[in-house]
């Protein structure tokens, strides 16, 4: 499956790597967490409530759609929160101890 | 004077001219702002290091864009900034901020709110999954991230910004497969007496549907979107609606941008306890005002979309008017100038008010339809709560006022606050009800206004 966002612009940013569920993603600098995760990937999370897969829907931190979780355990909202080097993101809850739905 | 403790909160249009008013008063504000940088959501700013001009970035709003940001820029070292900080309650005169898991209580002898808008957003079946976005985060992907939200994107509801946002895609080269409107033309046309009041704003909205019309994207007016399609794995594949004529049809996509013009962000002068009314126009509560941004709450002034929905340009009258009436009941008389700004400021106000009682009519809310949505509609899209669900809820515990229906359906409950479900949950209780929607009430705001860190240090300051 392609990537979701599509970068129209801006592509000569200077670059580095964040980590998501230990893979190295790509990202400029200026990118927030939401941009860098959906130009590499489809979604960010996985519903608590539904088998479908999250990728963020206001994009402009009203929804609380887009939380993910850094490597040691605490939550961040992708979608406001800029992405920076060496940033470890899960797109799992690595507290949740309930089976999900689906 | 100096020791006047006046909080703008917002720094978009309307908080910008309230700050700038302060600061020519001789008074410092704190200046309250969830963005990284100021300029609010409509003149948002890209971050450092983006090269885009203002003509790419705000098309024919660009000088006014720029106009606003040098004003903030001017500001700053006259004001107090607070940037990437949420205002999450106010109880009496003391309002509580959060920067990180920083909390901080803040007193004020006068708070000019600006909380500004946000997408007001009916359910689609299958809008839950992943690839659907608002309008509003649909522009903010480009503006201020310049990616799309997919390669073959539906833009569907009504209002103003499904034209700009869907223009703004096109003119960056993104793929826009339809642009989709709930309202029907004739709609429009009867609205075009009131639309007239701000014609050079009117021009440019029928520019806009030319451009559209040349991008080849699929366009129609009066339709009722039927289904988002997706799989749990993909996200959206598809987009189903009937047309006017009850016609249905199809396309690809891989995103959907879905809005029905905006609605007041409300939180903090519910929290403040301010009186709402019932505006039976847009069908929705807004917050009691004078003309000049005067709450039924001394010492809370409420300005731009956050009071009502008239945009940017009323927003900057407003953040003004506000920021005056303040320093009026402050003790600060205004001298003959402010007073015929004053007069020219309310004026303004009022030929936009005309202009925007036309885009109300014109991009109507469609709230038979948000009634009528299929018992397996999602509703609430945080907790996957249906539209057969709330319905079951009213009749079995006979709920029909908001609050108790979230209580038994958790809809409104989820991590937005119900800020994406409230409106049409609301329409949805009143007809299974069979009671009118000023009686189902409106969703009471819960402090913190958003989530918060659990670990959040407090220091107090007096």
């Amino acid at each position: 499956m392609s990537p979701r966002f599509v970068r129209l612009a801006e592509t000569d940013r200077p670059s580095f790597t964040i980590e998501v569920d230990g893979r190295a993603v790509p990202a400029f600098e200026g990118d927030t967490v939401l941009t860098a995760m959906l130009t590499a990937g489809t979604h960010v999370r996985t519903s608590e409530f539904g088998p479908e897969r999250r990728a963020g829907f206001c994009v402009m931190a009203a929804c609380q759609d887009c939380w993910v979780w850094t490597a040691d355990g605490s939550r961040l909202r992708a979608c406001s929160t800029p992405a920076t080097p060496a940033l470890r993101i899960s797109t799992t809850d690595p507290d949740a101890t309930w089976p999900n739905v689906g | 004077m100096a020791e006047r403790r006046v909080i703008v909160v917002g720094a978009g249009p309307a908080g910008v001219r309230a700050a700038a008013t302060l600061v020519r008063a001789g008074l410092r504000p704190v200046v309250v702002d969830e963005g990284l940088r100021d300029g609010g959501q409509i003149y948002r700013r890209q971050p450092a290091g983006f090269r885009r001009g203002y003509a790419a970035l705000y098309g024919s709003e660009a000088p006014k864009a720029e106009a606003l940001h040098r004003a903030f820029d001017a500001l700053r070292e006259h004001v107090d900034y607070r940037p990437e900080t949420l205002a999450w309650n106010v109880v009496g005169r003391s309002l509580y901020v959060a920067r990180g898991a920083r909390s901080e209580r803040l007193e004020f002898d006068a708070l000019v709110a600006c909380p500004g808008a946000a997408d007001r957003v009916m359910p689609v079946p299958g809008w839950q999954h992943a690839g659907t976005y608002t309008l509003g985060g649909a522009q903010v992907a480009l503006k201020a991230q310049a990616c799309a939200i997919g390669r073959r994107i539906a833009f569907v509801g009504t209002g103003p910004l499904l034209y700009l946002c869907a223009a703004q895609y096109a003119a960056a080269g993104a793929g826009v497969a339809a642009v989709l409107d709930t309202s029907p033309a004739a709609l429009k046309f009867g609205a075009m007496p009131k639309l007239l009041a701000n014609w050079r704003v009117l021009v440019k909205g029928v520019g806009l549907t030319l451009a559209l019309a040349r991008s080849g994207a699929t366009r129609a007016a009066g339709i009722v979107p039927l289904e988002i399609e997706g799989t749990p794995e993909r996200g959206v594949t598809g987009l189903r609606w009937s047309d006017a004529a009850g016609r249905e049809s199809r396309i690809d996509c891989d995103a959907v941008a879905l809005g029905w013009h905006l609605r007041p962000e409300q939180q903090l002068a519910d929290l403040a306890k301010c009186r709402f009314r019932f505006d039976a126009g847009t069908r929705q509560w807004l917050v009691e005002t004078d003309v000049d941004g005067r709450t039924s709450v001394p010492s809370f002034y409420l300005a731009g979309d956050g009071t009502r929905i008239l945009g940017a340009d009323a927003a900057e009258c407003a953040g003004e008017l506000a920021a005056l009436a303040a320093l009026a009941d402050l003790g600060v008389a205004p001298d003959a100038a402010q007073a015929a700004r004053t007069a020219h400021l309310r004026a303004e106000l009022a030929r936009l008010g005309r202009f925007a009682d036309g885009l109300a009519q014109a991009f109507r809310w469609p709230a038979a339809r948000a009634a009528a949505l299929p018992d397996a509609t999602v509703v609430c899209r945080c907790e996957g709560i249906t539209a057969g669900e709330l319905r079951a809820t009213v009749h079995d515990t006979g709920a029909r006022e908001a609050n108790r229906a979230k209580a038994f359906s958790r809809v409104g409950m989820g991590r937005c606050q119900g800020r994406y479900c409230g409106h049409a949950a609301a329409e949805i209780i009143a007809a299974a009800a069979g009671t009118d929607l000023a009686t189902v009430g409106r969703l009471r705001a819960q402090a913190p206004v958003k989530p918060l860190p659990i670990a959040l240090a407090s220091e107090d300051s007096a």
